[in-house]
This record gives structure tokens, C-alpha cells and sequence, in this order.
């Protein structure tokens, strides 16, 4: 079928960020997650865990603690803030100071009412939630020493709090602590440490659970004030503690990247003096489990090694189906990679910088499995430091290479890059004013428009020339939809332009007119890649459960192919792949073609051949290389996956017709973490 | 293989008269592995502790009566019982102290024998063929007999077998010159009749056992021709009427001196060992008795042991200890049967290199020998007359010269012999020359050993040419041929026997140690062997050249100083001599090489090994120092295609010899200095062996290389996609 030429490229060092916290909105089944670098993800789970949203963070924001308060998101950090979100527009609304040092904690009561904070200065802090905005009602009673985690009972009368070497409880209405449960320092020779107590849980039953740096789980009765069991489970610290809807079972995790279950059990079969028992352990991360979430049927796990881990309860789940297999997350749902196809150049992303690379080139030709002799080394033409503290959203390099642009939350820049003898960079000034930020940055195919979609899903078009950078047009949506827009494709011909946002809808704008010319009928699951083929002006998007649709621009309705994909359904392998698909690509030289690709596969797909059934061989690459050329006709199908490269960050098409691949093996990812606290050796 | 240990007297046989034929009724089990219970001819039961020898009870009958059949413990009861004068049945338990106050009924038939197999209710055979169980019996013990045989007809025979819940009893009977075979099954209780084929020497069943497993009766039948035969008998067969020709197939064909065998008997050991006594030895001088231990499946006499005195033809064998009476005792000789297989009965296997110009030994095809029998037998007991009764006619007739030879053998002359033997080697059929070169081989050897001028070396080296000999089938040539001194024929057995034991290997080596050099320098050995060591020895004379320019380097300072210690000149760096003269003349070394290449297991050789007198084995270390370091120097020593011995093999030999000797050498001043050198040129062996491991490790990691590509930060590849 076809032989291609591939740039394997591994120097994009690109490195996440430790997750730090996460909280779980039952309600929109969705999951915010906060780094170690301030940055907040929304993962939406009802959607094959696709990563909806991301806030970029700030170097001057730290988050510690994440809280929903119905659909609103709030974070607190080091620097002494409350922060609520602006969740259409990607950026923080509104910081406001608590005044009590640090804040290492944050919990909402049960009513959605008041947030209480723990600060540093030993204060509970509390907050009335108004509309809008947040308020500080006022403090509890003050105590000496740190106060690191909270937890409301359901009744919003009481508050645990976990502070050093000791839980108390507090009466809200009061302010005053009502007990003051003492918590043992552990072994000896840790006996000189302070106990901290990481976590604490009030159950509705007045339980409190605890968990803290000596490596117990302990039960108290907080009506009491008494200690109920004692669990050592780690040798270290237990770090997170999450506890199930129905308080049946809570999971901690602990420093040595284990994660251990308890559940609440009778004693004796059908009996019914219960306790907490220890019932499972799974060790889903290498380092420290900083974070975790019980969501029914999974505990969702996060830690320094950076991966999500969403690991089914198997007795809590009837059918076994994608949603409740084990998923672990390790790369980004969108591309931190930008290729400019004429000029073979690449633009890696990272929050503070962007980096612009010159490809290779290689001597004659070889046989497929062959590496080629490299003639000349990849370049790094270009680094480039951000300005101010936010982290960049987004970034683009025009096709011809002649132009960069990038956006944070405050700031958007456009530069004129020139590579010839010499590198040369020059920003472009005086931008028009409507330029202010962007979710999504992409340039036209001529390079002679940069599309940037900015708040309330509007999309700026602006020409660009030698001279001057020039707002042509501003397309709004005609459904009135404000979700941020996170995909743009622009067609070959310039005419085309198209624009998905967060709300699942795909606008077409007509770029000669400047006018909206339709909506792609909307489909229940973000699209999470899309693109406009050169010759037919077909809208082709895959979306995140994986399903694949091909749109006539010019129609305006769905093709025969995507009926047909529609009528015959996707291989079941192929609906069952873990990784969203980023990047869609059109191969020039078979115009039935395009290629596909998620973080461990890419593929291209023939419309010109049937459709693979569920009887047949999906992976069938090897099968088809050892048959004849004649035998290979009948059975070829429509998807011709290669796994060859795995932890794929992009996959492009160059002009010259080789491939460009974009790896990020974990092993690298894995060997700059920081040491681990304890690895188990064999006899040791 | 099979062993027989040292014996010992269980207790006397008072056998009436001479020419009583057997010297007790029997020895039968008892309830512990340790105990039999004997029956002597007269009057007395007597219960042994065999490994105490000694008697734990004994019981006599009165004056004027007489035990008429071996006393018989039944585990069911836990009582013994006996016949006395044929019709009264007798039961007693061990705390009945005289016959007189124990159980008694009388039958109204004569009985013939009692059985008790294990685990069941004894059964009682009647003289005249009627089987009953004894409980049953004792219920009316006057009930009517009924006769089964005809008039004439004599039990000779008889055994029962059980296995699960079925019990069956046969016995064999003699009528004139016919033999039959009955076996009475019970519930339902059924007799069958069978003929035994006697054959045309009209040879007559002399002894028989009977083995069952898997449903299945193995019937061992000795004939007074010396043929034993297995036929196979089912323990639940169908109802079938009339008598019908017992199917046979021919297991051994023992010589036999003079056609007839008088008395003997045969005991199953195991599936394929079996005890023989009355039989003759293959290569032991008339006259002496012997008990054999064969194995069917190599047709192999695998122990023997000789017994004073006049023998019976009685063989018991329980638990790991054969019961023979001879002379005037009753000998118990424990025995041990390991598992056979081809690997053990023809020891280690000795030359596993394939590169080999020949194979070293052919190994005879056992199953067409044995199959084709199997279907001659078939059809003959069909009945059918086919093309192969008939092809046995005219093999009757080579058979015949084949006995004439034999019997020309014993007087004729030496030339008149050659010429006899020859002609019969060159007409015989491949099958048939296994059975005749054997007994050709055993006559001849039996003819050298009487007649001390009679020694014709071409026609033995001849017949161990035909690769048809083998040391168990004529044991003593090998013997014979140290003897004479012919040191060719020696080497010859050495390399075609594939199952010298390991004493005669080391009497081998004895006496090749001793040759004298001058009486080997005319000895015609065989001539690849001879150049293999002169070649070795031209090495070993090439003094200085090296080969491809290079020169051994340096391990260690210390590491290998070894050369011999005549040559030694201490404080130079002459440690890089390796060459050491060769201690023994070439063709001793190439006898030497072919001791080193015979098969044989360790713990077997050195018990042997010990004989050996300290200066030949200081000699033998010498020599396998020499050859180790010639290898060791000289890949090429090994020579493809010449026959000459592995490395391993001369570690092995090595190591047995130091484990066999070694407080010997470590007292004796001339081996010092051998053993100094050796453990000095083994460590520096070792020490290389840990640098090869050092560069293995090393050239392992190559293996990864491919990964170690697969990091690069950059590279440019070319797929395809079907």
C-alpha cells in the first residue's frame, strides 16, 4: 500500500506535572484535577475520560486544594488565596486573600453553603458562598499549629480538622473546639517528628477518619473523642484519603504509591457489629499518592509520577465494558505539537517556553524496516520565554514557518520568524486589540491568516502580512454557545474554516464570505480531532468515544462513507482504545486516505475499502505482510493500524511526504521524577 | 541392570535321598516382608525372620503322617494352612504350639495344592482339577469333588493371581508327551483349557511363572530346550469352548549343552528381569550351577552367581530376596532390578559426536529380532502353514551346520576352524547371526580356555568385527584376550562391546598400564587409533613453532608453571612449556584413549579403580595430565573423524581416578609434584573460565544493542503499510 519515510523524533522533552489534588463532581460526573504547577484539568467522565478543559496554571499560583461547589470550581494555595474559575473562559474569575498564611485545605459543607479553609496560622477560616462571589463570614476558634486538612460532617454543624499530632473537632455554630483527639507519634526514633495528620474524613456516623505521616489510618469516634482501630499501612506517610458516597469503604494512599482499600464490614457473616476492615491494595504509582477519588465503581488515583489512574472496583462493577477497565493517563488530549509542513520545522510547547526545531535529513533511500543514514542533525532553531506568569495555552506555527504565535491567559503573541543563514525572530507589534487571549491558535494553509479563538467560542480572523497584522472578521456562533472552542480547521483552499467547541458543537464559517455557513449536526461526545480534506472540502472529526464522521462542507450533511461507518459500526478493538485520537492528516498522494493517531497507535484509513467486521482480524498488518500481493486485495479493510511507535505526542505529514513522529517514551518521563521514598528491593 | 548381593543360609535342607527332586515344599510369604514360611519334604513348618536367620515357629506333624503340600499363610484369617497325607486340611495360628489341638477337615478328595494370593481367601486345588474356595470347602468339607482331569493327566503346576477382586488359579497339567494349561476364573467361575505347544523337539514345560498386571496374566514358560517363552493370558477373558493352542513368543533362546534341561526354574523379577537357576551359565565350564539374572529385553545375562552342591530346579523370590535351595541348605540372595532402559544396560553412552567416520557401535535391532518371532508364532498358532514355517525348516538346516561347527569347534584345528567359521559368517542371514556368532564366540572362547595352544585371534577379531558380540553374550573374551596378550583383540572388544562392566574396563586398564612397551611395539592395533597419537605426539615434539605467530599469554603470574617435572627449571619463565613428554609409548596411549572412551557410570568404576597399585595410577595420571594439556594447547588435537576421546571424557577419568586414590597420592612423594601441577593448571583453567564468563557477560549486552538504538533522540526510518 504504501511506503513512507519517517522522522522518529524523541527530543520533545516533554515533562508533566505532578498531580497535587483532585475532587470528584458526582453530579457532572467530572473530575478537576490540580498540579503541582498550578494548571487545573477537567476530565469529564461520563465522556471515555476525555480531558475537557484546561486551565493553565500561573507560577504564582499554587494549588493545594480543589473543592466543587456544584458546578462552580474553587482552589486554594500556598500563596494565601481562594481562587474560583471561570470555567468558559479557561482563566481564574476572581482570587481573594483569606489572610491567614498558606491554605492547605479547603472543604465545602454539605449544603453548598460555606467553604472552610485551613490556613497555616492555625485558623479555620470560613467563607459564605454567594452567588458570584464568596464572602468571609468568620473564624473559628484559633489553634496553635498548622491546620491541614478539613472535612464537614454532613450536617455542616461540626468540622474535623487535622492539624499537627492531633484532630479537633469543631462545633461551627460555636467556633469552639469540642474535642481534642490526640494522635500517637508512631515508632520510635520518629517519636522527635511531628505527626501530621494529611487527611481526615467525618463520616455521618461521627467517625472520624484519619490518616497521617506515620503511616496509620485511624477510626475515631468523634462523639466520644475516643479511638476506635488503629491500621498501619505504610512504613511512611499516608498521604490522601477518599471516602465513598455511601461510606461503606474509603481508600488512602500512601507515599509508597499504593493505594489500600477498607471497607465497612460485619465481623461475622451476616452479622451486625461492623468495622472497618483493610480489604484491598493495589500499587498504581511509583511515587507518592497525593491525590485520590472513590467515584462508585473506581478509585481514581494521582501522584507524582504524574499519571491518572482510574482503577475499577471489579465488586462493584456488573458488566465489564470500556467505562470500568483500568485507564491510566499520561499525556495531554490535546497537541502540544505544531509542524510546519513546507518548511519541516516543529513547535513543541511547554507551559513556560516553546521551542521551534528544524527536521533532519537523511541520505538515499532504504527498504521498509530500514534506518536511514542521517545526513544532517535536527536543529533547534529556536527557544522562546514566555513573558509574565501565566503558563501558555496555546501555541501555532504557520505551514511556510515564517510565523509564531502563542497565548496565555493574558496575553496573546504573534512573531515573525525567519530561518535562513541566520535565526531571526521578530514580535509583531501593535496587534489588534480584539487579540487579547486565545484558547486555540491556527494558522491558514497560505499562512496568510492566523485564526484564534478567543471567549464566548469567537473565532478572530487576521491577515497577516509584512507590514501589518489586520482584523478582518470576528465569527460568533449562531447557537450562542460560550463553551471555549478548542479545535479549528482551516481547508486548503482557503475557504473554509471550521470550529469545535467544548460543547460538543462544530460551527463552518465561510472565509471568502466572512459569513457562518452551517453547523455540523450536533453528536453526543466532543470531538477531540478534526480536519477539512485538500480536495474534497470534507470535514472529517473523530470524537472521544472514538466514533468517526466525514461531513460535505459544501452539502452540508454527512457523506456516504460516514453513513456507511455509521450503518456497519467501528471494529469493536477500535472502540475500545484507551486514547482519544489527536491529530487528524490527509495523505496527498491517495486522496481516499487519511491517518489518524492516539498515544499508541497510528493508523491510516482507506475509504476506498471495506470496512473491517467485528469477525475480522483488526490488527492485521503482519498477516498482510506475509501474504501475496494478490492475496493481500481480499484481506486488506479500511484501518491499516501501526503500533510501531507507541507514546505518540504527534503525528504529521511533511510536503516531501514522510511522516513526522512525535515520541515521549515514559521510561524518559520516569527517569526524571525524583527518587521515590522507599523502593521495595527483593530481600531487602 | 541387575545385581545379585552376598547370600546367606536360611536354614538346612534334609532332603530324604539323593534323588529326591525337590529338597523342600515350599517357601511361601507370610504376612511381614521379613518372614517365609517353609515347608521341608518330611514333616515340619517352620516361619523364619529372614534377616535375623531365624526361626520364629515350627510345627511337626505326628509320626506316620505327612505334609503333602507347602503350608500357606492366609492374610484374610491370619492362620496358616496346610495338607497332611493329601485329604486333611489343617489351620493353625502362630499361638497353636503342636498340630495336634489345631483345626482339622478332612476332604473326599486328594488335594493338590493350597494358595493364598494375597489380600484373598485361599483357594484349594484338588489333584484331579477342581478348584474350591477354602471357606467355602470348610462349610461341608465332605462335599462331593467333582474330576476334571482325565485319568492320566498330572498337575504339574500351579499359582493363583489376583488383582482387584478378580482371583484366578492356573495350573498346568501333563498327560503323555501333551501339556495343558488350565485357568479357572471365578465369579462367575469359569475353567479354560489350552494346549502348550511343546514344538517339534517335543521339549517339555519345565518351568513356569505367571505374573499379572493391567488385566493381564504374563506367563513365563522355560522349556527343557532352553527357550523361554511369554505367552499372555487375559484375567477376564470370554467364554470360549474346546481347547485351544496356547499363543507363545520366544523371550530367550539359552544354550543349552546337551539339548535337555533337567531340572530348572524361572522367577519374574520384574518386567524385564528375570531369576533363572538349572539353567547353565553361557560361558561357565559344565558342571558348575549357576543363578542368572537375565534381562528379556536385551537378551542380556545382566548377574550371576554360582551355587555349590546339586541344585533342585526351586526358585522362590519375595520381596527382593530369591529363596534357592542347593547343596544342603536353603540360600536366601538378595537381589536388586533397577529399572532398565537401553541408556543403563549399555552404560553411559560413549560417543555422542555423529562426526565419527563410523559408528562405534550398531545397535542391534532388538524388535525386528524379536518381532518377527512374534509373527511366527502368530500364524503358527493359527495354525496356518505359510511361507514363514517354512522358511524356519531351511533355517533348521543352517542351524544344523551351525551345530556342526560348533561341535567342530571342540576338537578341530585351529586352521580347519577359521575356514568353517568364516564360510558360516558369510551364509547366515542378519537376523539369525546374532544367535550364531554368539554361541560360535562362547564355543571358541570355552576351546581357548581349555586348550592353552589353541588361540585362533583372526577368526575372534573376526566375529567381534560382525558387530554381533557383545560382553554379555561371551563374557569371557575379553578376559581371554588379556590374557593372551592380544592387545589388538582387546582393543577391538573395547570398541565394539557396548556393555563391558565396569570391573573388566578397569582389569583392562590394569593390564594395559602394565604392558610392556617392547610387547606392544609388534601389536597391530588399530591403525586410526595409533595415528590419532602420533599425531598428538608430533605436536607435543614441535618445539617453538607457533602457531599463526601467536604465543599464549600471560594469565596470571602465578597460574600456570606446568610442565613435567623432569623438564622443569625453576626461576626461568619457562612456565609457557606446556609440552610435556608423553609418559607412555604411543600405542599404549592409544590403548589407554580406548579405555577412556568405554562407557561406564561412576559409582560402579570405583570400587574397581581402587585396585589399581599406586605407580599405575600415578602412570594413568600422567597420562591424563599429558592429554588434557595437550587439548588443552591444540584444539586440532581433537581430530575430527579419528576416534579419540572428549575432554569430558578424560575429566571424567581424571576425577574418578583422584576420588579413588587420592589418600594414596597425597602420601606418596612421587605423586606430588603431578598433583601440584595438576591443581595448578586447573586453576588457572578456572581462572580463565572466569575471564571467558567476565567477556560473555560483556558481549551479551551486544544483544540490547538494538534497544540502545532505539533511544536515540533522532532518527529517520522508512515503514510500509499493507
Amino acid at each position: 500500500m504504501g511506503e513512507f519515510k519517517v522522522h522518529r523524533v524523541r527530543f520533545f522533552g516533554y515533562m508533566p506535572s505532578g498531580i497535587r489534588c483532585m475532587s470528584f463532581n458526582e453530579r457532572a460526573e467530572r473530575l478537576a484535577l490540580g498540579r503541582l504547577d498550578g494548571t487545573l484539568e477537567i476530565f469529564n467522565f461520563k465522556d471515555s475520560f476525555y480531558q475537557e478543559k484546561v486551565i493553565p496554571g500561573n507560577d504564582s499560583r499554587s494549588v493545594e486544594a480543589v473543592c466543587w461547589v456544584a458546578e462552580r470550581l474553587f482552589t486554594a494555595g500556598l500563596n494565601g488565596e481562594i481562587t474560583e474559575y471561570d470555567l468558559e473562559n479557561l482563566c481564574p474569575k476572581y482570587s481573594l486573600d483569606a489572610f491567614g498564611g498558606p491554605i492547605w485545605t479547603v472543604a465545602c459543607n454539605a449544603q453548598g453553603t460555606h467553604l472552610a479553609v485551613g490556613c497555616e496560622d492555625g485558623s479555620i477560616k470560613l467563607f459564605e458562598i454567594l452567588p458570584e462571589k464568596i464572602r468571609f463570614e468568620r473564624n473559628l476558634d484559633r489553634q496553635k499549629g498548622r491546620v491541614l486538612s478539613l472535612s464537614w460532617h454532613e450536617s455542616g454543624t461540626r468540622i474535623a480538622a487535622g492539624m499537627l499530632d492531633m484532630i479537633r473537632i469543631f462545633d461551627v455554630q460555636s467556633g469552639h473546639a469540642t474535642h481534642r483527639m490526640l494522635v500517637d507519634r508512631g515508632v520510635s526514633g520518629m517519636r522527635n517528628h511531628e505527626c501530621v495528620v494529611w487527611c481526615v474524613a467525618f463520616l455521618s456516623d461521627l467517625t472520624v477518619i484519619s490518616t497521617d505521616s506515620s503511616g496509620k489510618v485511624q477510626v475515631w469516634n468523634a462523639a466520644m473523642g475516643i479511638l476506635s482501630s488503629t491500621h498501619l499501612v505504610s512504613k511512611s506517610d499516608v498521604l490522601s484519603l477518599a471516602v465513598s458516597k455511601d461510606e461503606s469503604s474509603f481508600v488512602v494512599g500512601t507515599s509508597e504509591g499504593t493505594v489500600v482499600q477498607f471497607q465497612f464490614l460485619a465481623n461475622i457473616l451476616g452479622g451486625d457489629e461492623k468495622a472497618w476492615v483493610r480489604t484491598k491494595t493495589f500499587k498504581p504509582h511509583t511515587h507518592d499518592v497525593r491525590a485520590l477519588a472513590e467515584i462508585g465503581t473506581a478509585v481514581v488515583s494521582g501522584g507524582l509520577d504524574t499519571q491518572l489512574v482510574v482503577r475499577p472496583l471489579l465488586d462493584k462493577v456488573d458488566i465489564m465494558s470500556y467505562d470500568n477497565v483500568l485507564h491510566k493517563i499520561h499525556f495531554p488530549h490535546r497537541s502540544l505539537v505544531s509542524c510546519a509542513q513546507k518548511a519541516g520545522m516543529l513547535l513543541f510547547q511547554f507551559p513556560a517556553q516553546l521551542e521551534v526545531w528544524r527536521l533532519g535529513e537523511s541520505e538515499g533511500r532504504g527498504k521498509p524496516g530500514d534506518t536511514l543514514f542521517v545526513k544532517k542533525n535536527p536543529e533547534k532553531l529556536l527557544q522562546l520565554k514566555r513573558k509574565g506568569e501565566d503558563h501558555i495555552s496555546c501555541s501555532a506555527i504557520s505551514p511556510c514557518g515564517g510565523w509564531l504565535a502563542y497565548s496565555t491567559v493574558s496575553s496573546l503573541r504573534v512573531y515573525r520568524l525567519q530561518c535562513d543563514e541566520h535565526v531571526s525572530i521578530s514580535k509583531v507589534p501593535k496587534l489588534p486589540k480584539v487579540l487579547r487571549s486565545a484558547h486555540q491558535l491556527s494558522f491558514s494553509d497560505d499562512s496568510s491568516k492566523l485564526f484564534a479563538a478567543s471567549t464566548h467560542s469567537m473565532v478572530h480572523v487576521i491577515s497577516l502580512s509584512q507590514s501589518e497584522c489586520k482584523h478582518l472578521h470576528t465569527f460568533k456562533p449562531k447557537s450562542g454557545s460560550t463553551e471555549p472552542v478548542h479545535l479549528l480547521a482551516a481547508s486548503k483552499d482557503g475557504k473554509w474554516l471550521a470550529a469545535a467547541n467544548r460543547g460538543c458543537e462544530i460551527h463552518i464559517y465561510n472565509l471568502h464570505k466572512l459569513k457562518p455557513h452551517c453547523t455540523v449536526p450536533i453528536y453526543g461526545s466532543c470531538p477531540t480531532a478534526m480536519g477539512i480534506h485538500p480536495t474534497s472540502n470534507n470535514l472529517l472529526m473523530v470524537h472521544a468515544d472514538r466514533q468517526i464522521f466525514e461531513y460535505s462542507i459544501v452539502e452540508k450533511q454527512y457523506t456516504d462513507w460516514s453513513r456507511r461507518v455509521q450503518r456497519e459500526g467501528l471494529h469493536k478493538l477500535w472502540l475500545e482504545r484507551d486514547t482519544p485520537v489527536t491529530h487528524v492528516t490527509f495523505n496527498p498522494r491517495n486522496a481516499a486516505q487519511f491517518m489518524l493517531h492516539d498515544t499508541y497507535m497510528f493508523c491510516i484509513i482507506d475509504q476506498s475499502l471495506p470496512l473491517p467486521d467485528n469477525k475480522c482480524q483488526f490488527y492485521n498488518q503482519i498477516t498482510l505482510k506475509s501474504l501475496s500481493e494478490q492475496e493481500r486485495l481480499s484481506h486488506a479493510h479500511a484501518f491499516k493500524m501501526c503500533t510501531k511507535y507507541q507514546h505518540l505526542l504527534f503525528l504529521g505529514l511533511l510536503d516531501d511526504e514522510s511522516l513526522v513522529v512525535v515520541q515521549r517514551p515514559l521510561t524518559d518521563i520516569a527517569s526524571q521524577l525524583p527518587a521515590p521514598v522507599r523502593l521495595k528491593k527483593f530481600a531487602t | 541392570m541387575a545385581a545379585l548381593f552376598e547370600g546367606f543360609t536360611l536354614c538346612g535342607v534334609v532332603s530324604g535321598s539323593a534323588r529326591a527332586e525337590a529338597a523342600l515344599l515350599g517357601v511361601e510369604a507370610e504376612r511381614e516382608e521379613d518372614r517365609v514360611v517353609v515347608t521341608d519334604c518330611g514333616r515340619s513348618v517352620t516361619v523364619y525372620k529372614v534377616s535375623d536367620q531365624k526361626p520364629l515357629g515350627s510345627w511337626h506333624v505326628r509320626q506316620g503322617q505327612s505334609l503333602t503340600c507347602p503350608a500357606v499363610w492366609s492374610s484374610r484369617s491370619g492362620e496358616y494352612v496346610a495338607v497332611t497325607d493329601s485329604r486333611v486340611i489343617r489351620i493353625w495360628k502362630d499361638d497353636d504350639t503342636t498340630f495336634e489341638k489345631t483345626f482339622k477337615a478332612t476332604v473326599c478328595a486328594d488335594v493338590a495344592r493350597i494358595h493364598a494370593a494375597a489380600d484373598s481367601e485361599p483357594v484349594v486345588l484338588f489333584a484331579r482339577g477342581a478348584v474350591r474356595m477354602l471357606d467355602a470347602l470348610l462349610e461341608a468339607p465332605q462335599q462331593p469333588i467333582e474330576e476334571v482331569l482325565s485319568e492320566e493327566e498330572v498337575i504339574r503346576w500351579s499359582c493363583s493371581l489376583v488383582e482387584g477382586k478378580q482371583l484366578v488359579t492356573i495350573f498346568t497339567t501333563e498327560q503323555k508327551e501333551d501339556c495343558y494349561l488350565y485357568l479357572q476364573r471365578f465369579n462367575p467361575n469359569s475353567l479354560h483349557k489350552y494346549k502348550l505347544e511343546t514344538g517339534e523337539s517335543r521339549a517339555r514345560p519345565l518351568s513356569l511363572c505367571a505374573t499379572v498386571r493391567n488385566q493381564s496374566i504374563k506367563l513365563l514358560c522355560l522349556y527343557s530346550s532352553g527357550c523361554l517363552y511369554q505367552s499372555v493370558l487375559s484375567m477376564r477373558g470370554t467364554i470360549q469352548d474346546g481347547v485351544q493352542l496356547l499363543p507363545r513368543t520366544l523371550l530367550l533362546r539359552l544354550p543349552v549343552e546337551d539339548g535337555h534341561l533337567s531340572s530348572a526354574s524361572v522367577v519374574s523379577l520384574d518386567e524385564g528381569n528375570l531369576a533363572m537357576v538349572g539353567v547353565p551359565h553361557p560361558s561357565a565350564s559344565a558342571g558348575k550351577e549357576f543363578l542368572c539374572i537375565w534381562n528379556t529385553n536385551f537378551q542380556t545375562l545382566q548377574a550371576a552367581k554360582e551355587l555349590t552342591g546339586r541344585i533342585y530346579g526351586q526358585l522362590w523370590s519375595y520381596s527382593g530376596r530369591l529363596y534357592v535351595p542347593h547343596g544342603k541348605a536353603l540360600t536366601v540372595i538378595p537381589y536388586e532390578c533397577e529399572r532398565s532402559s537401553l541408556a543403563t544396560a549399555l552404560g553411559r553412552l560413549q560417543q555422542d559426536r555423529s562426526d565419527g567416520s563410523k559408528p562405534v557401535t550398531t545397535v542391534v535391532s532388538w524388535n525386528t529380532l524379536l518381532h518377527e518371532d512374534t509373527i511366527q508364532h502368530q500364524k503358527g498358532a493359527r495354525g496356518v502353514e505359510t511361507r514363514q514355517s517354512k522358511s524356519r525348516k531351511s533355517q533348521m538346516t543352517s542351524l544344523l551346520t551351525v551345530d556342526q561347527v560348533l561341535e567342530k569347534i571342540k576338537s578341530a584345528s585351529e586352521d580347519s576352524v577359521t575356514r568353517d567359521v568364516e564360510m558360516i559368517l558369510s551364509g547366515t542371514a542378519d537376523p539369525e547371526l546374532q544367535l550364531v556368532v554368539g554361541r560360535l564366540a562362547s564355543q571358541l572362547v570355552s576351546r581357548c580356555q581349555s586348550d592353552s595352544a589353541f588361540y585362533p585371534h583372526h577368526t575372534l577379531a573376526q566375529l567381534v568385527h560382525t558387530r554381533c558380540v557383545c560382553h554379555s553374550l561371551c563374557p569371557n573374551l575379553l578376559m581371554l584376550a588379556l590374557e593372551k596378550k592380544d592387545y589388538s583383540l582387546a582393543q577391538l572388544c573395547l570398541q565394539h562391546f557396548p556393555d563391558i562392566p565396569e570391573a573388566v574396563t578397569c582389569a583392562c586398564l590394569k593390564a594395559f598400564l602394565d604392558a610392556e612397551e617392547s610387547d606392544l611395539q609388534t601389536e597391530n592395533l588399530e591403525p586410526d587409533s595409533v595415528s590419532f597419537m602420533e599425531g598428538m605426539v608430533a605436536v607435543c615434539k614441535r618445539d617453538g613453532a607457533l602457531e599463526n605467530g601467536f604465543s599464549p599469554v600471560l594469565l596470571e603470574e602465578d597460574s600456570c608453571d606446568v610442565n613435567a617435572p623432569t623438564t622443569r627449571a625453576k626461576g626461568k619463565a619457562d612456565w609457557l612449556v606446556l609440552d610435556m613428554p608423553c609418559p607412555v609409548g604411543v600405542k599404549k596411549a592409544a590403548l589407554l584413549n580406548e579405555i577412556l572412551q568405554t562407557a561406564h557410570t561412576d559409582s560402579f568404576l570405583l570400587p574397581h579403580l581402587k585396585d589399581l597399585t599406586a605407580q599405575q595410577v600415578v602412570l594413568f595420571l600422567q597420562y591424563l595430565q599429558f592429554l588434557y594439556l595437550k587439548y588443552y594447547q591444540d584444539i586440532s588435537a581433537q581430530a575430527p573423524g579419528l576416534r579419540s576421546p572428549t575432554v569430558t571424557q578424560i575429566m571424567d577419568w581424571v576425577c574418578s581416578t583422584l576420588d579413588a586414590h587420592f589418600t594414596v597420592l597425597v602420601m606418596l612423594p612421587e605423586a606430588r609434584d603431578l598433583l601440584f601441577q595438576l591443581h595448578k593448571f586447573v586453576r588457572s583453567q578456572v581462572r580463565l573460565i572466569c575471564e571467558l564468563g567476565k567477556i560473555q557477560g560483556s558481549l551479551q549486552d551486544l544483544h540490547k544493542l538494538k534497544q540502545t538504538e532505539d533511544a536515540d533522540l533522532y532518527s529517520i526510518e522508512v515503514i510500509e503499510l499493507f
